[in-house]
């Protein structure tokens, strides 16, 4: 039985969730009548939320604290918000075991529980690969059992636009793989952000710019930046045109769109990547260089790219999330900008970067220790698991599954491989051994 | 028009601007001979159907064909995107019958084997299709190449090209290792599995089904080896399991070939037969560990003998896979007992004479009882003394094309593996890597190359369970599968890659969680 304050929403739905995965028949025969046993029986779990907030959004700054206290006398949990209860709950079903005659158990606990970082989360790329909106799903569930509290989606790229934008619907439907089957639409969109909701989780949506825009050119003529050869144009395109008024009045109007459908308070706007040979080869931003007195630094046209976007975005009330070039490249940004480190080596082995962005006042996301779409033969989740995030000034972590082409696998530690496989999740195996039930295709 | 082997590449630029999911006949692995018009026929569910010929050997009693005929109906027609209209097209012919027609005795309730003749000939034109194979095998290979052929244009019409394709493998062995010993497989994917192959027209499973970690194959003999030795009582392959597994095979004319692999890679079988591994000793004592099977006692020949009398009736192929690999001797050699066999023996301290007369002694008990056998290639390696016929599975990566040279100088047939151990996993393409690899890429003589029978795509358990295995073999072994059964010019990599891309978004749409070569999607 579980006793709560009625009407929450959140709880609501993760009560019935964690029942389920408790105590559902997927995989448990009912328990014999076994021989009583001299534990005593507990009926409820109680949970005591300070300050509801069940209709709120979780935010970087929401506290994920919670207690759980299972004694004799009591059983309850603890927290100040709805999101720590949430943690707890994870907390609590994992604690919970079987005897082989099937009754449920659970030790005497004291738990006093909150993360250490605030930041952790998981990138998919739905771009390079159009992913099912019930993949993404399944994957928020396997996030919430392992205390993710960040969806990171970076929708378009060149490869593809899903991203079914309703103020520019030929972005969509020239940009996608396929406009009738391979889109996310705004009631998709929505269900995403209300899943992730449910279970603490943040949805920081990714549009990056101006690099990594191949597919916003068919939709939307004279974004991207026409390529020269000599004095002709090529007929390919590179990144987001820096140049022309009509750049930035299109973004105006697309940002607009994504800072309504994405109630976070972040943003993130990319930045990475800019190839400035096509920038360089054409001819009018020769011109507009030599205006701006800008020479022949191109990260300077960079800059007043990311700047003019940068201002955009703050004018909608958003804070923003960029990768690390943007900082590297000396782009002026506001001091409460985050600063997403990817590459390992370069300019400077990662470790360098954090300290340097964060010795500049900005805050840090690491990701570059982490990208499992680099996949090798062995148990490298070890690697994954050994990095300390804080060996110089930092703030919290990102994991990063760019799915280029490959299976994301899913990372667990070694405590909690036993009920990963019970729950039905995917989750490979970290070395050899077995589950007591195995992963069964459907 | 008429293309021959390397492909359709003008039909196919037409018909692909991109690499991705434009409609057109898409072959894989490419058959021998590829003749196609741009003549199109249309066919639908309600009107096509597969028949067998009136002067075919085989006919309604062969169950393998009716089950077949059922299977590739289904994948023909079962596409996720619905027929949007009436068959459109007044003017192209329909397609109305696929006839079936074997030639010789069909062999149709046997099992195949290493000389089964799995060619075909596949005549396309409306209205009537002709498939036309020396026996039941062929006709498997030729449904599969049919339902190849079949495209949805963009108004969801079934269409495909008049053609005529000669087809027959270039090598006859093409397996596929599964690990059930590092992690437990269920049937399920096991099955699953089996069906993929029969996609790349692959025809050996070879089963690595107990090792060290576990032992899952339930003994009737001695039913203790599994009690005790597997990792549960529901990690476990009963009699009816392996029943199972083998007759979903014959029926996409695969064959399933086990392997006990032993004297090393046993551990697990100490758990249930006491007294048959080698005691390790620390001095004068015993440590309380465990090495290779014990070769000096009698009671381990005895053991064996029954063992493999109850394994070459429950496998019903001619062959059995012994192992032989990576022997420790270090046990062997801490043992006091086994030092004076030696002595007795005058096999003095090396050890690979020991090991080559545990191996001889087990090649005589399964010739006992009319079993060809396979071994890894440290027992060639190792000189030990082999019947003629047995086969050599050329494994370690170092310098194979020589191991290749010596094993087929001296006169023994070779299963290539070295280069295709799947489950070394790195970031990118790796199928190309697979691709390239020519088996009869080494020195030696006509005689010597014909001896290399085919190969085998490994994917080894230790990282390897039901949660990843589909994905991390296919398409990977496509690529392996291409080799073994297409021509040796059938090698450009730009071409492969446009085919194996939708050939990969087909295995998906059949059901088989093949992973993507790269970015881009599939059509469904």
């Amino acid at each position: 039985l579980w006793v709560w304050p009625p009407g929450c929403s959140v709880l609501d739905e993760a009560f019935q969730r964690y029942r389920d995965l408790l105590f559902s028949s997927r995989s448990w025969q009912p328990p014999e009548p076994a021989r009583k046993q001299h534990a005593p029986e507990k009926s409820s779990l109680v949970i005591l939320v300070g300050t509801p907030g069940c209709n709120e959004l979780p935010s970087l700054e929401s506290g994920e604290n919670y207690t759980l206290t299972i004694n004799d006398d009591h059983c309850f949990l603890l927290s100040e918000t709805v999101w720590g209860a949430l943690r707890g709950l994870e907390t609590f079903s994992q604690l919970v075991w079987r005897s082989p005659e099937g009754a449920f158990f659970i030790n005497k606990t004291e738990i006093e529980d909150f993360p250490r970082f605030p930041h952790r989360g998981l990138l998919l790329d739905t771009s390079r690969h159009y992913l099912p909106l019930t993949s993404i799903l399944d994957t928020l569930d396997v996030m919430a059992y392992n205390k993710f509290n960040v969806f990171h989606w970076h929708l378009v790229d060149d490869s593809s636009f899903p991203y079914d934008s309703f103020t520019f619907p030929e972005l969509t439907r020239k940009g996608s793989y396929d406009p009738a089957t391979h889109i996310y639409t705004a009631q998709d969109v929505k269900e995403v952000i209300e899943y992730a909701r449910l279970r603490g989780i943040r949805v920081l949506a990714e549009f990056d710019t101006p690099g990594h825009t191949l597919s916003w050119g068919p939709g939307v003529p004279g974004l991207l930046t026409p390529c020269y050869s000599g004095s002709h144009p090529t007929g390919t395109f590179g990144p987001v045109n820096p140049i022309l008024n009509t750049t930035y009045e299109f973004m105006s109007a697309f940002f607009l769109e994504v800072s309504s459908v994405f109630p976070d308070f972040y943003l993130h706007l990319g930045g990475d990547e800019v190839d400035f040979t096509c920038w360089k080869s054409n001819p009018d931003i020769q011109a507009f260089m030599k205006k701006q007195g800008f020479g022949n630094d191109f990260k300077q046209l960079e800059s007043f790219y990311i700047q003019t976007l940068l201002s955009i975005v703050s004018a909608y009330d958003k804070g923003y999330v960029v990768w690390q070039e943007v900082f590297d490249n000396k782009v002026k940004v506001r001091p409460d900008t985050i600063i997403q480190v990817w590459r390992e080596e370069t300019p400077v082995h990662y470790t360098k970067e954090m300290e340097l962005i964060t010795r500049a006042g900005f805050r840090a996301l690491l990701s570059a220790p982490w990208y499992l779409n680099h996949i090798t033969y062995g148990p490298d989740w070890s690697e994954i698991y050994m990095v300390e995030p804080l060996d110089f000034k930092g703030e919290s972590g990102e994991l990063c599954l760019r799915t280029r082409g490959g299976w994301a696998g899913w990372l667990i530690s070694p405590c909690f491989f036993v009920s990963s496989c019970r729950r039905g999740v995917q989750a490979q195996p970290l070395n050899v051994g077995y589950c007591e039930q195995e992963f069964e295709e459907t | 028009m008429e293309h021959r082997g390397l492909g359709l590449p003008a039909l196919l630029a037409l018909l692909a601007p991109c690499c991705c999911a434009a409609p057109g006949p898409t072959l894989w692995p490419m058959p021998l001979s590829v003749k196609t018009s741009p003549r199109l026929l249309v066919l639908s569910r309600e009107n096509f159907s597969i028949y067998h010929d009136p002067s075919s050997t085989a006919g309604p009693s062969c169950s393998l064909l009716q089950e077949a005929f059922r299977r590739y109906y289904d994948y023909i027609f079962d596409f996720n995107k619905s027929q949007l209209g009436p068959a459109k097209r007044n003017s192209a012919v329909e397609l109305k019958q696929l006839l079936v027609s074997v030639v010789l005795e069909p062999e149709c309730d046997l099992y195949p084997s290493i000389t089964s003749d799995e060619s075909y000939t596949l005549a396309v034109e409306g209205p009537v299709a002709f498939l036309k194979a020396n026996r039941v095998w062929g006709v498997l290979r030729g449904l599969e190449t049919f339902s190849q052929l079949i495209y949805q244009d963009s108004y969801g019409t079934f269409t495909v090209n008049e053609s005529n394709i000669i087809d027959s493998p270039r090598f006859p062995h093409r397996g596929i290792l599964i690990d059930t010993a590092r992690h437990f497989l269920p049937i399920k994917t096991i099955l699953k599995t089996l069906d993929a192959m029969a996609f790349n027209k692959f025809n050996v499973l070879h089963w690595h089904i107990v090792d060290d970690q576990s032992f899952p194959y339930q003994s009737v003999a001695f039913p203790e080896l599994s009690n005790k030795g597997s990792y549960s009582l529901s990690h476990v392959y009963t009699p009816n399991d392996v029943r199972t597994v083998i007759e979903y095979a014959r029926l996409r004319g695969i064959r399933v070939i086990p392997e006990f692999d032993s004297p090393g890679h046993t551990q697990s079988w100490g758990k249930g037969q006491k007294n048959l591994l080698t005691p390790c000793y620390n001095g004068p004592k015993q440590s309380g560990t465990f090495g290779p099977i014990n070769p000096i006692l009698n009671s381990t020949y005895c053991f064996l003998s029954q063992f493999f009398k109850e394994v070459s009736t429950v496998f019903p192929d001619q062959f059995v896979h012994l192992g032989g690999d990576e022997v420790e001797f270090t046990c062997w050699e801490s043992n006091p007992e086994v030092i004076a066999f030696m002595k007795k023996k005058g096999f003095g301290r090396d050890f690979q004479r020991l090991q080559s007369f545990y191996i001889q002694k087990l090649l005589g008990i399964v010739s006992t009882v009319n079993k060809g056998a396979i071994v890894w290639q440290e027992v060639f390696d190792d000189h030990a003394k082999l019947n003629p016929g047995t086969v050599v599975q050329v494994w370690k990566n170092e310098m194979y094309p020589v191991t290749q040279a010596a094993v087929t100088a001296a006169g023994f047939p070779v299963i290539l593996s070295a280069p295709w151990y799947l489950d070394w996993i790195s970031y990118g393409q790796d199928w190309r890597n697979y691709y390239k690899v020519d088996p009869l890429d080494f020195d030696g003589s006509q005689e010597q190359k014909k001896l290399v029978i085919g190969g085998e795509a490994c994917l080894w358990g230790e990282y390897v369970d039901a949660t990843n295995l589909t994905p991390r073999l296919w398409p990977r072994a496509s690529a392996v599968g291409e080799r073994l059964w297409s021509q040796q010019n059938i090698k450009d990599l730009e071409d492969a890659y446009d085919r194996l891309t939708i050939h990969r978004c087909r295995m998906a749409r059949r059901g088989i969680a093949a992973e993507p070569l790269f970015t881009g999607y599939c059509n469904f």
